[in-house]
């Protein structure tokens, strides 16, 4: 029987190094589909590494948010657009060193920062949600609907101004086109169509029945 | 047995990759969109790492308005991205200097 504290680690490794080269192969693949394509295998790997901390709910939300609507964007944005590689790819190899460099520099410092040595102590305690006697969703949603009400309704609008801004930016008058006008239709003034007249009910004649000739 | 180190240094080095990406895809506003994302994702791991070690909801609530405010961003990026290709043509950053003084 397998230590489950070592699965989880050997779980944990796993993960993070399929996200990690996931990330690499983001940032160096010729093609921009392609590269597309590796950031839905980061942003899947990176949801596994959430739920071995207990983070379902926001595991899942990037799934469901991320790789479904956001890259699928990405994609259609990437397929949409006509991009030249060839041009696209020169200064690649020459900023490369530059690159490696302050990444390579960032995470000596980052790393020298955190201390690795230090936090080693820290592991993971019992899950605070369960001692609260509550699922993960039920745990965020309880912060997230008492809280934190405001900024989720601030978050909301957001999403609405987003979406508002998105369209307005790309919406393009073609002329020649015919199209409805809403403001022309809701100020339509049905007198203005339509004339009912009144008059009295008028019996058409009958012919008078005519004579026998004699 | 995972540490909340292993969290911060994998958060770390998702950052670094990111921050390489921005250097040596200069050309390419996609890939700088995507660097960006990256970004967010690492921090996002930290946030959700701490919250689960400090037992603190706080962190998850965070990361679920980052997750808001970076899918609005990438958005309206995405819509300036198609209308400057649409009206330039091109989408590499050294012809995109019309504020140039």
């Amino acid at each position: 029987m397998i230590d489950p504290n070592l699965f989880q680690l050997v779980c944990f490794y796993a993960f993070a190094a399929v996200t990690v080269a996931a990330a690499l192969a983001v940032i160096t693949l010729k093609n921009s589909v392609h590269a597309v394509l590796a950031l839905v295998l980061t942003f899947f790997s990176a949801a596994c590494v959430w739920l071995l901390a207990e983070a379902e709910f926001l595991a899942i939300a990037l799934i469901v948010v991320y790789v479904g609507a956001v890259m699928v964007l990405f994609l259609f944005v990437v397929m949409m657009l006509d991009i030249n590689q060839e041009q696209v790819r020169e200064g690649f190899i020459r900023f490369l060193p530059v690159g490696i460099v302050v990444a390579l520099v960032m995470l000596a410092e980052m790393l020298a920062l955190i201390g690795v040595r230090a936090m080693r102590a820290v592991s993971m305690g019992p899950n605070p949600a369960e001692a609260a006697g509550l699922s993960n969703t039920a745990w965020l949603g309880r912060a997230l609907y008492t809280d934190y009400l405001l900024p989720f309704e601030v978050a909301a609008l957001i999403l609405t101004v987003g979406v508002v801004a998105a369209v307005a930016l790309t919406l393009r008058k073609r002329r020649g086109v015919r199209h409805q006008d809403a403001g022309e239709q809701v100020r339509v003034d049905p007198r203005s169509r339509i004339r009912i007249v009144k008059m009295d009910a008028v019996r058409a004649q009958a012919p008078a029945p005519k004579e026998p000739q004699a | 047995m995972i540490t909340l180190s292993h969290y911060i240094v994998f958060g770390a080095v998702l950052f670094c990759i990111a921050v390489a990406g921005l250097f040596i895809n200069r050309k390419n506003v996609i890939v700088l969109l995507m660097a960006i994302e990256l970004m967010l994702l690492a921090v996002n791991t930290n946030f959700v790492a701490f919250s689960r070690f400090l037992g603190d909801v706080s962190g998850q609530v965070f990361v679920f308005f980052i997750l808001t405010v970076a899918a609005a961003e990438s958005a309206i990026g995405l819509a300036i991205l198609v209308l400057l290709f649409r009206n330039r043509d091109t989408i590499n950053i050294a012809e995109i200097d019309d504020l140039k003084g």
